[in-house]
């Protein structure tokens, strides 16, 4: 079946996200489904693990990611669909980098304000906690709307990057 | 995921086992709602069984602990909070909103 998503990356700022068949790059295809967190948690723990960050920042990555694409799902897509999120590892000396691609609707994360964490419980709110945490946990976090390839439909792309411990 | 259920005299033990993430959360929320529901204000949560919470699952605990405390009536606590899940419960800034034991049977001793 051709992957609709294939090809998309071509646009992509980085170079590096374009060498698939590196072992050192993985990609994986998935739908906008919450039953897929486990999966691309996998996905990504595996990747850490191999770029070597150790088991705490294995697991700082994992949520991170799960926390991304769960905003995809609820943000770019309004709720579990069968549209497409790509993840993209990239291993490299300095740690791993993630990249999250999706074609749902634009957002932007500046705009997400960050929730106050000092709040009593009766006005605790939630919201913009999973952002906090991509923000709190990752050492680089970038969003870049990008066009489609082929298209003018501008697409979601989120690169976040977990250095090694030096 | 899996959800053991032991009812105190005066309060109730909830262990939930595996992931509590988007997908797993709302089976959670439903467990503690059930509670809740019944009238039933004490709740311990063990976590010495889960591997991973995300965002999804701090939500359900302040939505329960919101329920719990109000006029008073009791309160959700947290027992066995492994290392990775407490510090993200730092992170969200949770820490001051529970009170936290070392193993569930100290919880339901101290409720």
């Amino acid at each position: 079946m051709p992957d609709p998503l294939s090809g998309d990356l071509s646009g992509s700022t980085n170079p590096q996200s374009r060498r698939q068949k590196s072992s050192l790059n993985q990609r994986r295809v998935y739908t906008a489904q919450f039953d897929n967190l486990e999966f691309v948690r996998e996905f990504v723990g595996d990747a850490a693990r191999n770029a070597g960050l150790d088991e705490a920042a294995v697991y700082a990555a994992q949520l991170a990611v799960d926390e991304a694409f769960t905003n995809i799902i609820e943000h770019a897509f309004g709720g579990e669909s069968l549209e497409k999120i790509e993840c993209c590892c990239e291993i490299s000396e300095a740690g791993l980098a993630i990249t999250l691609y999706d074609c749902g609707k634009p957002f932007n994360l500046a705009a997400i304000p960050s929730p106050n964490l000092d709040a009593k419980l009766k006005h605790r709110q939630v919201g913009g906690l999973g952002l906090h945490f991509i923000r709190k946990l990752m050492d680089e976090v970038e969003f870049i709307s990008t066009p489609q390839a082929g298209t003018d439909k501008p697409c979601n792309m989120l690169r976040m990057v977990k250095l090694k411990e030096k | 995921m899996d959800i053991s259920y032991t009812r105190y005299k005066h309060c109730d033990l909830v262990k939930p086992e595996g992931r509590v993430d988007s997908a797993t959360a709302p089976q959670l929320a439903k467990s503690l709602d059930d509670i809740t529901k019944a009238g039933r204000f004490k709740i311990v949560l063990d976590l010495s069984g889960v591997d991973f919470m995300s965002s999804a699952g701090l939500r359900v605990l302040i939505s329960t602990q919101k329920t719990c405390k109000r006029y008073n009536r009791g309160e959700i606590v947290l027992a066995a909070v492994p290392k990775r899940i407490h510090d993200a419960f730092e992170l969200a800034g949770f820490i001051p909103l529970f009170r936290f034991y070392d193993n569930a049977l100290d919880a339901v001793g101290a409720m």
